[in-house]
């Protein structure tokens, strides 16, 4: 599991996020939620190792910050919010790149086709070929999500669970693909590993979340199962917009509709 | 035989996936060493001599002393002691200038970025008309310990600081500005050509016509002293990069994906910064300013085998070394028996290959 107490991040003197607690074990979705500029992405870039942080950050009991960079790319992979490039890639070329650390955890046979493997998993069979700067932006968001898949593709490997760390992954992209997105991270969850999101749709985090993280200026305003946590009195106090969070009648998930917004 | 290859090519290309390029750029790679190797000797060969390519070749096969194919000693002094060190020279140079143009593209994620465009040239120019000039005052001690080996090193240190810098200024939190670093690139220059204007000033009429030939960019004066001054740091730069090539990929694709991904970007970064500051550094020393081969030779390859540097690196030292070599036989013959400084020729046609990329690329370039 990761493991993540007492997190605060400055930048410039400017305390951006403070005092985060965090955790996700594996098996597990766990979405971050909050408004624009509450902290997210912050913490996550703290989570990956790309920001210095202090507080204790473990990843399966190893503290992130003494893990060697092919050591942590043994354990996650991270997809960014969009990746633009300035040399003529071919989609094949990008997506291989996740298979660097040589430690994908694919079977043998597999390995060789592992790209074009990868590719069918985000619906995008048929682009190997394809110039990655001459896709749409939603589909260059999947081509970085096959090359993420590459890198961790058994989601338990040598024994240890892996976790994807995924940055706004349904940003731009139609309804269909962000089901087939969501569900790659449900089914990677399923088979034994973790996954963190960042997201923006409240509806699909009720959906496919284990565990909600919600973000407030810097701050942690709640944690827990989606069912617990959202509620009328959070979505106003944290998005500053009163809503009516309501249940589907066949269970108890959660769904808020913009319509229900009292202007 | 010829449809076997060609079917056997062709069997290649089938079995291999969509998207992956690798068959072809190692076609490529072949291609170009045969093309270096027919240069170097047409090199070896041309001029204003008769020393002609069938009687080095004679003499080579035979060995020397065997009566009657045995090269003349005029022959003799004109391959081994004019044009091979000139062909060596030229190669070296060529791919040094093209390797360490395709590794700044590629550190800097950007196929505008070349030594020569963004001050790095002028830094290593700096230092080594530093030594020109101040050789024989201020700089006396570092030209009586180091030899030979002052100027390419005074020109590495030049170059060097002028690149540290130029990454300092252009990236922030991972992400290089490209007009930031073109931008900064031409301060530093200019900068850089400042000092150097001022140390001009102050040179004599000796060393002023030193400056005025060496500036201009010649392979004219090569000698064996001068390949054993720069060679050995060019060399090392051109064994270093291929390592870095797997980082560079990654790098494409920003520091913190890089880095995700197992890459040790801080030390691939150093490491590419000291390879270019050198690789530059020593050819600018021993030849001047020889410009836009660094944007040249890593764009038509990127058109021809894609921009993987595990391909990209070996096939720009290759081509790099011909199209100079190519670029000095033109400056030899185009005004014979004098001869054009060979930077001259490779900023004629570097210049409008430049405003090509830059037109084509408009609307991708953030400027």
């Amino acid at each position: 599991m990761i493991e993540a107490r007492g997190i605060s991040v400055s930048i410039g003197g400017r305390r951006i996020i403070a005092d985060i607690d965090f955790d996700v074990r594996a098996g597990e979705v766990a979405a971050i939620v909050g408004p624009n500029g509450s902290g997210k992405t912050t913490f996550l870039k703290a989570a990956t190792g790309d920001l210095p942080y202090s507080g204790r950050i473990a990843v399966n009991g190893r503290d992130l910050s003494r893990l060697k960079p092919w050591e942590a790319a043994s354990m996650r992979a991270v997809l960014p919010q969009a990746t633009a490039l300035s040399f003529p890639f071919t989609v094949r070329e990008i997506v291989k790149l996740g298979l660097m650390s040589g430690r994908s955890g694919a079977r043998p046979g597999e390995i060789e086709r592992l790209p074009e493997l990868a590719l069918a998993r985000v619906d995008l069979d048929g682009f190997a070929g394809r110039f990655y700067q001459e896709l749409s932006g939603g589909e260059q968001q999947r081509v970085q999500l096959a090359r993420v898949l590459c890198q961790v593709w058994a989601p338990v490997f040598e024994g240890e669970p892996r976790y994807l760390f995924l940055d706004e992954p349904v940003s731009s992209l139609d309804i269909k693909h962000q089901l087939t997105i969501m569900n790659i991270a449900r089914d990677f969850a399923a088979r034994g590993g973790g996954v963190v999101a960042i997201l923006h749709d409240l509806n699909l985090t009720a959906m496919f979340a284990d565990r909600i993280f919600v973000m407030h200026r810097g701050r942690l305003a709640a944690a827990g199962a989606p069912q617990d946590v959202l509620n009328d009195e959070l979505i106003s106090r944290v998005f500053e917009c009163r809503m009516k969070v309501s249940t589907l009648p066949s269970g108890n998930m959660p769904f808020v509709l913009p319509q229900s917004a009292a202007l | 035989m010829v449809d076997s290859f060609a079917g056997r090519l062709g069997m290649a290309y089938r079995s291999t996936p969509q998207g992956d390029r690798s068959t072809r750029a190692r076609l490529v790679l072949v291609l170009l060493g045969m093309i270096l190797a027919a240069n170097i000797l047409f090199g070896l060969t041309a001029g204003a001599s008769d020393a002609s390519a069938l009687s080095v070749l004679r003499s080579w096969l035979s060995g020397a002393g065997t009566d009657g194919v045995a090269l003349s000693a005029r022959d003799s002094i004109i391959i081994y002691e004019i044009r091979l060190p000139r062909v060596v020279l030229g190669a070296l140079i060529g791919a040094a200038l093209a390797v360490s143009g395709a590794v700044m593209q590629g550190l800097f994620r950007n196929p505008l970025a070349d030594p020569g465009l963004v001050g790095v040239s002028a830094g290593a120019a700096l230092g080594a008309i530093s030594v020109i000039v101040l050789g024989g005052t201020v700089l006396g001690p570092l030209l009586a310990l180091f030899g030979i080996y002052a100027l390419p090193l005074a020109a590495f240190l030049g170059g060097l600081a002028i690149t540290i810098v130029l990454y300092r200024v252009a990236t922030r939190r991972g992400q290089t500005s490209i007009a930031t670093m073109l931008l900064a690139g031409i301060a530093l220059g200019a900068m850089a050509s400042a000092f150097s204007g001022v140390l001009i000033y102050l040179a004599d009429d000796r060393q002023l016509r030193d400056l005025t030939f060496w500036g201009l960019g010649s392979l004219a004066g090569a000698t064996w002293t001068k390949i054993l001054a720069a060679g050995p740091i060019i060399v090392l730069a051109l064994i270093v990069t291929p390592f870095l090539a797997r980082g560079l990929n990654a790098l494409a694709l920003g520091e913190a994906a890089a880095s995700h991904l197992g890459i040790p970007v801080q030390r691939l970064k150093a490491v590419a910064i000291v390879s270019v500051a050198a690789a530059t550094g020593a050819s600018v020393a021993v030849s001047g300013g020889i410009g836009f081969v660094g944007i040249v030779v890593p764009h038509l390859l990127r058109l021809l085998m894609g921009p993987d540097n595990r391909y990209l690196l070996p096939a720009s030292a290759l081509l790099g070394a011909s199209m100079l070599l190519l670029a000095d036989a033109v400056s030899r013959t185009i005004v014979a028996p004098a001869e054009l400084p060979i930077g001259i020729i490779t900023a004629a046609v570097g210049g409008p290959f430049f405003l090509w990329i830059l037109l084509r690329k408009r609307g991708v370039l953030d400027l």
